[in-house]
């Protein structure tokens, strides 16, 4: 089992013998899902070395498709004897005539290739690299008060089988460190986190990993100047790189057709239509260069892609997996995802950003008598059927007099998306990728964000300032 | 002895054979089923076994972790010397030691057997009336964008080189769906849930009728008024909150000065309204187990009592470094990960007053049925909070217009000392983990809106 590619997982003809078995009662479409993982992940805290885990997972998941219903099971274990037992528990519900599956075709491919596999680095080697970014953090000032930082490498091997003849194998590594910090003087006490990872080896950490560190430090020195949020109805620049965890929330669930075949998106029956102003053009793109969110498949075997979601302002597509692209008829881009072996696929973003404008992001911020800069966000959430949507942010700013000003704690911006998107009314050229992890349906999965620097025009921001 | 008690025994000597000290295995084996229904018929059908063992090595004072899904006798000896190897990598800790063994005492209740013979078509259809419960309610709501139930059964092993032994089984299930509703032009959901340990204890009709009336209540909603005002959190709520206070009082936070609550045992911080304990050993909470994700029983824990804080949660690596004991605190989200410092069952207590006598108590405020953005809101080393919220208005002592779009601000001790009264009727919440509680009337929050 230790072919590249996914390939070795599991042999044509066991697929073929389950997908045989899943439709054994009858459904239009069965599908296996073989999986392998292996992970690493340490930490460092309080300056010692701890929670060293690793991990060494595999299993498969066996679906059919019949009418509406889709019948799932899943199996821990790749022997045949797992996956027959998986294929027979998904068609034990079942009440049709046996079909029988195409034949497979040749095993296609095109995993993200990477430089220096994280395994075969030494563990002495990651525990340096964490120790250094604890040493660089403690060292940004004395009022750094606690320091943590994380190394995690995980190595997922995917091969998936239907009964459509597709036979697709992908072989995925991650690598991403984090760092948080806790800065106190006084009474006072404020947080600052960075990380930095990508779908690539450990060739990631060879460029200066511990500045990561440094960010996070000087985050929470900076907040302990911090005053409170105001509150209120203001314009709002949003910063670039995790800001786009923006857009992700309040447009990018909206788009997953699940939710727009359920009437349970405000982008339903939308296509077409201006939902922002002409300024903005926006991407899932699956297929960016060593991006966190980027893969060779997507998790049923259909080739990642770059699908253009908002063009010139006008919507122009929603993000599909093979159930809900049959059943509109359109051809899959590549978002049928899934956390493990464990998970149906469903719509998910791949890596999601508002493409760079050409305003510069200084003007973006001149431009404005008051308002309020969110340089990044400590994560947010949507309720796509009604388009609501809150924010944390962990580093604000206020705007006066065109320029930045004081920092500020306890932010939050809350807002309906269909408004606030059409009140991006700038988006500036500078333009960078971050990380995020997902979760929707219980399923967690790596996500990209990214823009440069965008206004919007008006927003409500809750802040702590009585 | 069990075969995956076995597993475990296996396990602890292959880890002591690859050169541990000391070694620790938990192993778990479930099954489970989760039907989605939507439109009246069934979506999917999942049904799911697995299995897994988590291997704790130590090396002197060197812990290291390793998991896996390969219960063979060779896959549990290569994951256990793989603990063995991550034992080798982490540094020195004086307080990393594996717990000592004390006696189990079984806890009868844990599971149900309409669990297993409740067979797939009846939990559908379970499902099913959940969601025609809910379409029926009202011809305002249109749609059900899933409707939801699921079950498990786990068997959970642990055994350890110091002498821990024990083994449980336990079931849970559960149903929701998240219902639509429509009018005056805006589009509204509503969450209705359920939990029970097996499907005989599900209501369906309430649970539809929940996510209903949830969703036709915020119809026509709007910001409110940005002021500082009374403050009612329905349960949902209030156990979200709930679980961030247990969070906070986790001695892993405490002891590593990332909680508001840090030094302040014994010391009066919250009102006399207010009082919390963790109860790992209720039948009826989700959380309840003979013992915890180390081993040690599970047990009662007063936190905060007559508004003053009595106790810390603390598993056995926690409590080594203040040379107390372990409240028996140590949680595993599966074989999969370390144990570490988190509540069982969160009970907040309830008081006398029914939910109008609350409304009517409040006069002028919001009535706050759900929250958003607590993963991003709020910091936990200081308690200072804002998050998303929506509701109703609370005009004369009565619910009145919903509202919307809103942030609630404050700090979380704050708010404690400001809780008011507690209401009469508690109920189970999956929210903030496992949270039984009622609802809580605080006397003061900001609110922000237009």
């Amino acid at each position: 089992m230790s072919a590249a590619n996914g390939n070795g997982l599991i042999e044509p003809d066991v697929a073929e013998r389950v997908l045989a078995r899943a439709l054994a009662n009858g459904g239009r479409f069965a599908e296996v899902f073989a999986e392998s993982r292996q992970g690493l992940t340490m930490a460092i805290d309080e300056s010692r070395l701890e929670s060293v885990q690793s991990a060494a997972e595999e299993g498969a998941g066996v679906r059919v498709i019949d009418g509406a219903t889709t019948y799932f099971a899943h199996v821990d274990g790749l022997d045949p004897a797992d996956l027959e037992r998986a294929a027979d528990e998904a068609a034990a519900a079942l009440r049709g005539e046996r079909r029988q599956p195409q034949a497979l075709g040749a095993l296609f491919s095109q995993s993200i290739p990477i430089e220096r596999a994280p395994a075969e680095v030494e563990a002495a080697t990651k525990a340096a690299l964490l120790r250094e970014l604890d040493q660089r953090g403690r060292g940004q000032g004395e009022e750094i008060a606690q320091f943590s930082a994380s190394y995690m490498e995980s190595r997922r091997r995917v091969a998936v089988a239907n009964s459509d003849g597709l036979f697709a194998g992908d072989d995925r590594t991650r690598t991403r460190i984090g760092a948080q910090a806790v800065a106190r003087r006084g009474e006072v006490v404020e947080t600052g986190a960075e990380t930095l990872g990508a779908h690539r080896g450990f060739e990631l950490l060879e460029d200066d990993p511990g500045q990561i560190a440094e960010q996070a430090a000087r985050k929470a020195l900076t907040l302990l100047d911090a005053r409170p949020a105001p509150s209120g109805s203001m314009p709002v620049v949003v910063g670039g790189g995790f800001g786009g965890v923006l857009f992700h929330e309040m447009t990018g669930h909206g788009l997953e057709a699940d939710h727009i075949q359920k009437g349970a998106s405000v982008y339903a029956g939308k296509l077409g239509e201006m939902v922002a102003q002409p300024l903005l053009n926006a991407y899932d793109d699956g297929r960016l260069p060593g991006e966190w969110g980027s893969d060779g498949i997507d998790d049923e075997g259909a080739p990642t892609q770059k699908t253009q979601v908002i063009e010139e302002g006008r919507l122009v597509s929603y993000l599909y997996d093979h159930v809900t692209a049959e059943r509109d008829g359109h051809e899959p881009t590549g978002n049928g995802r899934r956390e493990s072996f464990r998970h149906l696929p469903i719509p998910r973003m791949t890596n999601t950003y508002i493409a760079p404008g050409e305003a510069k992001p200084e003007e973006l911020i001149a431009e404005l008598e008051s308002g309020f800069y969110a340089v990044s966000f400590g994560g947010g959430q949507v309720d796509p059927a009604t388009g609501d949507f809150v924010f944390g942010v962990s580093e604000g700013y206020l705007i006066e007099g065109g320029k930045v000003t004081a920092p500020c704690r306890g932010a939050t911006l809350v807002g309906n998306c269909l408004d606030a998107l059409a009140a991006i009314d700038a988006v500036a050229d500078d333009f960078w990728m971050k990380t995020g992890i997902c979760g929707k349906g219980g399923q967690k999965v790596p996500v990209g964000t990214g823009q440069g620097h965008v206004r919007v025009g008006r927003m409500t921001v809750g802040g702590t300032a009585r | 002895m069990s075969e995956l008690s076995e597993a475990t025994r296996r396990a602890v000597e292959a880890a002591q054979a690859a050169g541990a000290g000391e070694a620790e295995a938990y192993a778990s084996r479930e099954s489970g089923r989760e039907v989605r229904v939507h439109g009246g018929e069934v979506e999917s059908l999942t049904a799911a076994t697995q299995s897994g063992i988590g291997v704790r090595a130590w090396i002197g004072h060197r812990v290291g972790y390793a998991y896996g899904t390969d219960l063979s006798e060779a896959g549990v000896a290569a994951i256990a010397a793989r603990a063995a190897e991550a034992a080798g990598i982490a540094d020195e800790d004086e307080f990393a030691a594996p717990p000592e063994p004390a006696e189990i005492e079984a806890l009868a209740g844990l599971d149900d057997p309409s669990v297993e013979t409740w067979e797939t078509p009846r939990v559908a259809e379970l499902a099913l009336a959940v969601e025609r419960t809910a379409l029926a309610a009202d011809e305002r709501v249109v749609a059900v964008e899933t409707a939801v139930y699921a079950d498990s059964s786990e068997r959970v092993a642990i055994s350890s080189s110091a002498g821990v032994a024990g083994e449980y089984e336990s079931s849970n299930c559960y149903a929701f769906l998240q219902a639509l509703a429509e009018g005056e032009g805006s589009r509204e959901t509503g969450l209705g849930f359920g939990l029970a340990r097996g499907p005989a204890g599900l209501a369906p009709e309430a649970i539809g009728a929940e996510g209903a009336a949830r969703a036709l209540a915020m119809i026509g909603a709007a910001k409110p008024e940005s002021r500082a005002c009374p403050v009612v959190l329905d349960p949902t709520v209030a156990a979200s909150f709930a679980g961030l206070i247990g969070g906070a009082l986790g001695a892993n936070a405490v002891q590593r000065g990332r909680s508001p609550f840090a030094g302040r045992i014994e010391e009066e911080i919250a009102s006399a309204a207010f009082a919390l304990h963790d109860d790992g050993r209720d039948p009826e909470g989700p959380g309840s187990a003979p013992f915890d994700g180390e081993g040690v029983p599970r047990r009662r824990t007063a936190l905060i009592e007559a508004g003053c804080l009595r106790s810390y949660l603390y598993d056995t690596y926690t409590a080594n470094r203040e040379a107390t004991h372990s409240t028996g605190s140590a949680s595993r989200a599966g074989y999969r990960s370390l144990p570490s410092v988190s509540s069982s069952n969160l009970v907040v207590a309830a008081g006398s007053l029914s939910e109008a006598e609350l409304l009517r108590a409040a006069g002028e405020g919001v009535y706050v049925t759900d929250v958003a953005g607590l993963h991003s809101g709020v910091n936990p080393v200081t308690g200072i909070f804002s998050v998303g919220a929506s509701g109703r208005t609370i005009r004369g002592g009565e619910l009145a217009e919903p509202v919307r779009e809103f942030t609630i601000a404050g700090e979380l001790v704050a708010m404690l000392g400001a809780v008011q009264e507690a209401g009469a009727e508690a109920r189970w919440v999956p929210f903030g983990g496992s949270v039984k509680t009622p609802p809580l009337l605080v006397a003061e929050l900001s609110i922000s809106g237009s």
